[in-house]
């Protein structure tokens, strides 16, 4: 898993530091961000096509990143509620519009996607410390999905009571061997006989991942499960549950190891305590980073054509648009692939790692 | 590190909608599908073992129904075979006494017959003798009626007794 981990940031990073790209990466890393405040109004999406300046990291940021707002295409944003807390002002909730093209509203300035208290002459307030809990990007993509998984379910439940002791039937035929996969290849051997406990939590994460991913792959979506916050309210929850369900082997084993002489143990405990933490941390980045990085690949393609649009004109840029898409359809099929691999991915290890901590150690008993 | 590190809002909404899903799902959803799948499988389940108890059974019911109908071929040839063991002792009896029977007729017959010939024997000597008898006294009684021809009777018998 650390080595596809690292093919992933490897091939992210040989696409972005390609002879074309890193100048402009580069630009963006120092220079670009004060120069790119006043270049654009609001977005950084308006550098793509107008400015000869296109700068490729910046729009792939821009597109992975949370915001304030849903643009859709260029020009094309709706509206997300803004919801801010603050000690000294409460809650307050207006429309993100309002902080669109850098505008200034209730004290409030969105600088880097962020919104920031500033005073009477634009300056930014750095002791005001304002809580963001705004409908963002993620957050409606987030609600969205939550419904569609709502909605999706609630009728193959109905299905189940429909049609009961029948064959399924519908969407409900459709979901079953999926259902059926997580509980009888994912769930069941690696947590073992008391698995029903964990079903429902394993199988929400796991097409909680999977509807997001998908989500994430459309044109104009929301990046929900390539954000740090989601992939890590996952991890942490997997986190809580192996720790509370962890019985007395589990914590036996993290004090002491068995099979490790004893001149190893202070090296061996401190490994294995941190591996408690590790494991859910890796949960974490392997989600993020997998579909962050298939993100960037298919943005940095795309960007391509904007590239060699700068360098060498518009002719070029057609030229070699046709072959950058169909790298990027090939790129997006893989995309697919891994939004299932993925979900299942995290849903496996999460069950191993509560199949371990549950697990009735048998060859704690002939260690020795 | 934008990208890096979660931002506050997301982190709460995530919680509260993942968390909300995860209720929702587990009481509305994952609930009635699981135990939807589970009594479907049970009931297959209970299927299939019902087919196998009732083919063990028609199985079973076919072995009994053999062993009955040889159990009663061999009744059949058994009594089949008495009877006939019956019918040849009572011919074989039967023809025994007749034997027996015409043997023992026979005897008597063969008894009474002697019987009656002894009768008859004893009948026809009694009647010879008597015959005899008589003839012999007509005969003396003629012979013996003048002097002279006792005289010479006696005379023989005198001569024959001297020579003696």
């Amino acid at each position: 898993m650390i080595r596809s981990l690292l093919h992933k940031v490897l091939l992210v990073s040989a696409l972005i530091i390609s002879p074309f790209v890193s100048s402009y990466a580069q630009e963006h890393e120092h220079e670009g961000e004060a120069t790119h405040q006043e270049h654009h109004e609001g977005n950084a999406h308006g550098a793509e096509t107008k400015k000869e300046g296109f700068n490729v990291g910046d729009m792939i940021m821009h597109h992975i990143r949370d915001d304030h707002g849903w643009e859709f295409a260029h020009g094309l944003k709706l509206p997300l509620p803004v919801i801010l807390y603050s000690k000294d002002r409460g809650v307050e909730v207006f429309s993100s519009s309002k902080l669109d093209h850098d505008a200034i509203y209730n004290d409030y300035k969105l600088v880097h996607g962020k919104i920031h208290r500033v005073n009477a002459a634009g300056e930014e307030v750095h002791n005001a410390h304002v809580y963001d809990f705004s409908i963002t990007k993620n957050v409606a993509s987030l609600l969205l999905s939550a419904v569609l998984l709502l909605v999706i379910f609630s009728s193959v439940s109905k299905g189940y009571q429909q049609n009961r002791g029948k064959a399924p039937k519908g969407l409900q035929s459709f979901l079953e061997p999926i259902i059926l996969f997580i509980r009888d290849e994912v769930v069941k051997p690696n947590i073992g006989p008391k698995y029903e406990r964990y079903l429902p939590y394993l199988l929400t994460l796991f097409f909680f991942i999977l509807v997001n991913n998908l989500l994430g792959l459309l044109p104009g979506a929301a990046n929900l499960t390539g954000n740090i916050a989601v992939t890590m309210t996952l991890a942490v929850i997997t986190f809580l549950i192996v720790n509370f369900s962890g019985n007395k082997h589990y914590w036996m084993h993290l004090v002491k190891p068995t099979g490790v002489p004893l001149a190893l143990l202070p090296v061996m405990v401190p490994v294995e305590i941190v591996g408690v933490f590790m494991k859910p941390f890796s949960l974490m980045v392997r989600l993020f980073a997998n579909i962050t990085a298939g993100h960037i690949i298919i943005l940095s393609l795309l960007g391509l054509i904007f590239i060699a649009k700068n360098l060498g004109g518009s002719g070029i840029a057609s030229g070699i648009s046709p072959l950058v898409a169909i790298f990027t359809i090939f790129m997006n099929l893989i995309e697919l692939v891994v939004a299932f691999l993925q979900a299942f991915i995290f849903t496996l290890l999460s069950s191993m790692y509560i199949g371990s901590a549950i697990e009735e150690h048998h060859e704690a008993d002939h260690g020795h | 590190m934008d990208l890096l590190t979660p931002d506050i809002g997301l982190l709460f909404w995530q919680v509260v909608v993942f968390l909300a899903i995860f209720f929702i799902l587990s009481r509305f959803a994952w609930k009635p599908i699981t135990s939807g799948l589970k009594e479907r499988e049970e009931s297959i389940q209970s299927a299939i073992d019902l087919a196998e108890k009732t083919r063990k059974e028609m199985a079973q019911l076919q072995s009994d129904n053999q062993k009955l109908l040889a159990e009663a071929r061999a009744e059949r040839e058994a009594m089949l075979r008495g009877a006939k063991e019956t019918a040849d002792r009572m011919i074989a009896e039967a023809r025994d006494k007749a034997a027996a029977e015409g043997q023992r007729v026979l005897e008597q017959a063969r008894e009474a017959m002697a019987n009656e010939r002894q009768a008859l024997l004893a009948q026809v000597k009694k009647e010879v003798v008597t015959l005899s008898l008589d003839i012999a006294e007509k005969v003396l009684r003629k012979e013996l009626a003048d002097k002279s021809a006792q005289e010479k009777l006696v005379q023989d018998l005198v001569a024959n007794a001297r020579l003696n």
